[in-house]
Parts: structure tokens; sequence; C-alpha cells
């Protein structure tokens, strides 16, 4: 283990009284309050929000577009552009799964795939949405780029047996993703 | 030298019949003759092996075993040697490593298994192996229990300096019934050839092609067909030999072992039992060099479907009139109603027929339920087969032994009984993990029976026509012992949980004892078999003294029965 020594700022005995710093505090939110009162709030008129203050009316105005780059939604599955199934059943991400949501039935690759070198793929990819909390750590470890956490945030199965997505949902919520894992090709 | 000490080290050491060897800078003592690589193994100074096995003759193919290793200086003509404080000389260390596996130790040397010398040799081994190996980790079975994985781990670079394009060998081939062969995954460390040649006999793999270029292959028109082959997947350090049974079934990082017994034949090979929540996934062989040395017979290996079979009885089943279908029922309810029904019943029309399959602790409680009730017809059913000259038994039951010393039945009797029902004599039939119906009674026989009470893990021939059907646990669910043909007890360990409501036969066979009024307290409040062991430890003389932690998970010679297991004695031989 290596220790980082981080440097901590020195204080000097305006920042230590801390009143100088309560009243910008104060000063940003009666700024905000005025704004909301004036119907000038940022990012209003993007929500399409009336009345004081910002209100995203859900579900006619959704997070979609509006979700950063590092959003972790729900994990699915994807096909690569040559359209191999990406998966090849390792079950690390089975392995690695803090809530145990990941179920793998691992099996032979189906005869008429396009690339028999892989010879794995998994029979049944199981995920139990009401046991994943989206923590990417089965995206991090997938050593064939197969798992991605999407964008998806709207969960909102009737019963039990819906919250579990089966390898055919997977696939179909994950697409094809671009870029070429080329490990399994003939010539590797 | 006045500073060294009056008795040598080495003279010490010689008239025990050892030598001294300095391990990382400590001085041990081993036996003439032990390697340095078992040497090093056995006080904890790891050296990594690929093609060493100590069941094999030695190969030193893989260089993977290297240490930095040093004598004493050779003397000038005249020269006397010269001892240190602690009576040692001193060591000079030779430039270059030499291999651990092939190289036994002498008196004085030095061996060093963490110099910087030892770690570069492993390292540039390493790397050369690793030259054409394909990165198929994630779809190799061997992932996780793989050697070349391990030793990456410990002494690879991360990061590849060979930028030519890999040499291209067969993948995923057939090489037998059983086996599956990768050329690519192939470290070329003769495992499986010199298993196949010295221990099974039948030369049928060999190394082809030249450099990199090598290959494992099978001769010209042979195929790894031997009922010993799956052994050849044990051996493999990598994945190049994997088992086509456990093929992609599940990656062994989420399997639990349980060391226990194989219950094919009387020879109670030890094993291993992988699961994985309830499900059995495959069985090893595990190192025992007085039962099965480290192999085991591939029939035996892959007997283990019908534990998670669809055929299991995980209810009782009962036929309340005559000719009714069976109807599950409840445990409790059940168990009662079978004591009622037997209490009914004469005792001379009751017969019992047992099984050389259970444990002593099942037969013990069989033998107390015959006193009980005065039954005098039990025997169990004798199974005989042919030797195959090497671990399989001709006896295929795995306890006729503790049959015979606990029930003092062998299965000579069982005809006697059979008769007896054919005849109309025996008018009731317990049957406890038999099938009588392939024993030799026909289905017209059991039809003219009053009562069948059957305790049974699976459907078969029998269960059909009782009237009572127990749910009952297989070998992978039972704690017991058992004593092998050649009269050594040894332990069988649970590895799944009872499915279902199967109950242990002995459970079973505690709850009626219980309803027929036993008064031994030992009996009744018996918690588990491991308890009844106790009992049995005190009334049965072979098994005087003896714990069930002090069978161990080697066993115990308890008794002599002049049989022997053929590979046993050869490897002894070969010592």
């Amino acid at each position: 283990m290596s220790y980082i020594h981080i440097k901590r700022p020195k204080f000097s005995i305006l920042d230590k009284i801390y009143v100088v710093e309560l009243v910008k505090g104060l000063a940003l939110t009666f700024k905000h309050l005025a704004l909301s009162v004036c119907h000038k709030s940022r990012g209003r008129d993007d929500f399409n929000s009336h009345g004081i203050g910002v209100c995203m009316e859900f579900p006619e105005t959704r997070w979609d577009e509006r979700l950063p780059e590092y959003y972790r939604g729900a994990p699915t599955l994807v096909h690569g552009e040559d359209g191999r199934e990406r998966c090849v059943s390792c079950q690390l991400c089975e392995f690695i799964c803090p809530a145990r949501a990941i179920r793998v039935v691992p099996g032979a690759v189906s005869p008429d795939s396009t690339c028999q070198k892989q010879e794995k793929a998994p029979a049944e990819f199981e995920i139990d949405m009401l046991r994943c909390i989206y923590c990417g750590m089965c995206q991090e470890v997938c050593p064939e780029q197969a798992i991605f956490l999407s964008k998806e945030y709207l969960i909102t199965p009737t019963d039990r047996s819906q919250a579990v997505r089966n390898k055919e949902t997977l696939y179909r919520l994950g697409g094809t993703r671009k870029g070429l894992v080329n490990k399994w090709n003939e010539h590797k | 030298m006045s500073t060294q000490p009056a008795i040598l080290p080495k003279d010490e050491a010689a008239a025990e019949g050892k030598v001294n060897v300095q391990i990382n800078g400590k001085w041990y003592r081993f036996p003439k003759g032990t390697r340095i690589a078992d040497a090093c193994n056995s006080v904890g100074a790891h050296v990594p092996c690929f093609c060493y096995h100590p069941k094999l003759s030695i190969a030193g193919s893989c260089r993977m075993c290297l240490v930095e290793q040093g004598m004493p200086p050779r003397l000038a003509p005249g020269a006397e040697p010269v001892y240190n404080a602690d009576g040692y000389q001193t060591i000079s260390w030779m430039p270059r490593a030499v291999i651990a596996c092939a190289n036994t130790v002498a008196e004085n040397m030095g061996i060093r298994t963490d110099s910087p010398l030892t770690q570069d040799a492993r390292r540039g081994v390493l790397e050369f192996l690793l030259t054409n190996h394909p990165l198929d980790c994630p779809i190799c079975d061997q992932a996780g229990e793989c050697k070349l994985q391990e030793y990456t781990a410990d002494y690879g670079r991360g990061t590849h300096r060979f930028t030519e394009a890999k040499i291209k060998k067969g993948k995923n081939i057939s090489i037998g019934e059983r086996v599956n062969m990768d050329q690519e995954r192939c470290v070329l460390c003769r495992r499986c050839v010199r298993f196949m040649k010295e221990i099974v006999g039948e030369e049928v793999l060999g190394v082809v092609g030249r450099g990199g270029h090598n290959a494992i292959a099978c001769h010209p028109g042979k195929r790894l067909d031997s009922n010993y082959s799956l052994n050849t997947t044990d051996l493999c350090p990598v994945g190049a030999l994997t088992s086509k049974d456990f093929r992609f079934k599940m990656r062994v990082w989420f399997l639990k072992s349980t060391p226990t017994i194989d219950v094919n034949c009387g020879t109670g090979t030890n094993i291993n039992i992988w699961t994985r929540e309830q499900q059995v996934y495959r069985i090893t062989p595990r190192q025992n060099d007085e039962v099965n040395s480290c192999w085991m017979p591939d029939n035996h290996r892959l007997n283990y479907k019908y534990i998670n079979a669809d055929t299991r009885l995980l209810h009782p089943l009962v036929r309340t009139d005559a000719g009714a279908p069976q109807r599950k029922a409840a445990m409790e309810p059940t168990l009662n109603m079978v004591s009622t029904q037997i209490s009914k019943c004469d005792a001379d029309q009751i017969a019992v027929v047992a099984s050389a399959r259970m444990t002593n602790e099942e037969l013990y409680l069989t033998r107390q339920l015959v006193d009980m009730l005065g039954i005098t017809k039990y025997d169990v059913v004798p199974r005989k087969g042919e030797s195959d000259n090497m671990l399989i038994a001709e006896d295929r039951n795995p306890n006729t032994t503790g049959s015979k010393l606990i029930l003092g039945r062998d299965g000579s009797g069982l005809q006697n009984i059979f008769d007896g029902v054919r005849s109309g004599a025996i008018r009731a039939l317990i049957v406890l993990n038999e099938d009588v119906v392939a024993a030799g009674l026909s289905e017209d026989d059991l039809k003219g029976l009053d009562y069948l009470l059957c305790v049974s893990h699976n459907v078969d021939g029998t269960t059909p026509h009782a009237d009572v059907v127990l749910p009952g646990t297989t070998f992978a669910e039972k704690y017991g012992t058992m004593i092998n043909v050649t009269g050594r007890i040894q332990r069988l360990n649970r590895a799944i949980e009872p499915l279902g409501k199967a109950m242990d036969t002995w459970e079973i066979l505690r709850y009626l004892l219980v309803r027929f009024g036993c008064d031994n307290e030992m009996i009744t409040a018996c918690p588990s078999a491991r308890h009844l062991f106790d009992l049995l430890a005190g009334e049965y003389e072979p098994l005087q003294g003896l714990t069930w932690g002090a069978i161990g998970n080697q066993g115990k010679q308890v008794i002599e029965t002049g049989v022997t297991i053929p590979l046993i004695e050869r490897e002894k031989a070969k010592k």
C-alpha cells in the first residue's frame, strides 16, 4: 500500500470564524428565491415548468435527453458490430455482483453462430432488477465488453417475475455496440 | 577447528538416514533421495510445477520449478573440509538454476526459492510458455484452478513482448468419448502421456510436431477411450484436456468441494463432490495412497446424475387402497402409519431386504429394528462383477464388509427371502435402499405381498408396487461410515442437504424404533449419524476406540480381509 499525503489548505482567521461564508451562502439562497418568484429559475424552460420554482412534469417530460453521460441505469447485454453475441458466459459478472442479481447458465455457442471459435455463450442469462443496485461492477469486470449499463431508469414491473430479465430481453435492450472486439477473430 | 561442534550435523543426520539441506537460509533434515521440489514444498517454500507429479515418472520438461542451488566447494587434493560454528560447510552457489523436480537433496546442499536468480528464471520460463498461449480464460473450464493462471499472477509480466503472430493449433478436438483437447492451451508437460503409459498401460497419447508446433495427439487409429481417461483432465495443469461432461457447466470458483467416498464399488475411492446450491456438478478423485492413489474410474466419476435427476423421490408416496394410485403425503403421518402397519404384521411373515450400499450407522439401526421386532429373515442384495485389475473391485457394493460385521449378512440368504415371497410364506417386505425387482423378484411376486414398504431415493422397479414409499437420501446427502473391501473404514460427508422431504435412512429407522418402544436413549435421542458411530465403536470389536474424528479423511484400517486393490499393490511394488 502506498500512502498519498494530502495537502490541507491553511485557513485564515476570516475563514475560521466562517461568518463571511455564511453570508455568501445565504445570499445565494435568497438569489434563487428571488429568481423563482420572478419565474426565472434556471432550467425552467427546458423542463416546460410553470408556477413557482422548477417542476418537471413527469411523465410528460422525462429525463431521457437530459441524463449525463455517466448515468448508470439498467444493465443490458450487447451484440458486436459483427452480429456476434459478445457474452461468453464466463460468469465473472455473476461472481462480482454484490447484490447477486445476475444468474448465468453457461452453454455452448449455437451451431449456426458465425463465430464458432468463441465456443461458449450463455444458455440463459437473467438479471433480477429488484436486486440490481446499479453499481456497474458487472460492466467493469466484463472481459468481453458484453454487458453495459444503459440509461434506462424506468423499471416498473407489476409483479416479481416481470422484474427478472432473461437473455432475450437483455439483448433486445442492449442492441448493437460500436467497435470490434477482435479477440475471437480466426486469425487471432 | 576449535569452534565446530563435537558431533557434526552431517553425522547426526546420516545416522537417521537423512541429509541436511539449507532452504532459504534455514537448515532442515530430509530423508536421502527426497526431491528438491518435495523438500521445499514440505517446509512452505512453494515451488511452482507443471510437469512434476509425485505418482508419475519425472519429465523435467516444463522448467517451471527452477531453483537456485549450491553445494560446498570441491576440495583441493589433500585439503580438509572446513566447518563453521554450526557445523556446516560454506555453500558456493551455482551460477545457473536447476530444476527442483528431477534433482534430489544432498548433504550440505543449499536451495533458494526466493532469490532474484530463481524469480528471474521463473519469469523467463513463464513468458515463453505464454508466447503462444491463447487468451481464452473466459471460455476455459480450467480457469480458477489453472496452474498457468496462478503462476501468471505470481510471475507474469502483465504485458506481452512477443509481437509475432501466435502459432495456431487445434482447438476443441474430441480425442475420446469423454475428453476434449485444446492444443493451443497445452504447456506440453506430458503428464497425460505419462499417465496413460505408466498407470493405465495403454500408449494412446504422444507428442507430435517440432518446436513451437509441438502438440499432444493420439497415436494413429487410437482414441483416449480408457475407463480412466478423465484422470488426464485432473492431471492437466492447464485447460488443454477438459471433461466433456463438465464442459461449460459451471465455473469452479462457485463450487464447494466436500471430501467423501465413492459408493459404486467395494474400493471406496476417495472423492471430492463439487456442488453449488443443492446441485452436484462433478466428482473428482482425492488422494489416498492406501485406497485409490490419485485416480478414479470414469464410470464411477460420472455416476452422479441420479442425485439431481427428475426421478428423485421428494415426498413420501402412500397407497391407501389396493389398486389405487400412490399419493403424495407428509412425512410424519406417513411414518406413524408405517409403524402401525408393521406392528400389525406377524414378525415371522416380515422380511427385510437391506442394502450393502447403506452406511454402518444405517445398518446398525436396521439390526436394532429386526432384533426388536424379532424378524429373522433379513439380508442384503449382493452385487458381483469383474475386477478391472485397477481400482474397480469385484464386489460392487461399497459396504459388504460393514454389512457382514454389523448385520451379519453378506447376501447369501437373499434367495431364501425371495423364495419365501414367491411361496407366500412372507407377507410383508421392507426394502431399504434397494430395488428387489432388479435383484430378481418379478412384479407379480410383489403383487402377491400384503404389504411392501420401500425406502428409496429414486423411482426404480420396486417403488411403483410399494404400499408406502419413503424418500431416502443418496450418498451425497449422507454422513456415515463404510468399510471397504480391504477392511478400511472411511467417512461419507454431506455435500448437499437432503432434497425435498427426503430423510436419511437412519432417521427413518430411528423414528420407527421410537414408535416401537425402543428404550435405548442413545438411539432414541441420537441427533446425528456421527453419534451413532460412537455406539457402533462401543459395540463392535474391530471399531473399538475409534471416533468420527479419528477416522479422518483418509480412513483407518480396522479389519484384515486379505483383499487388495491391484493398482495400489502395483504402486507399492514400484517403490
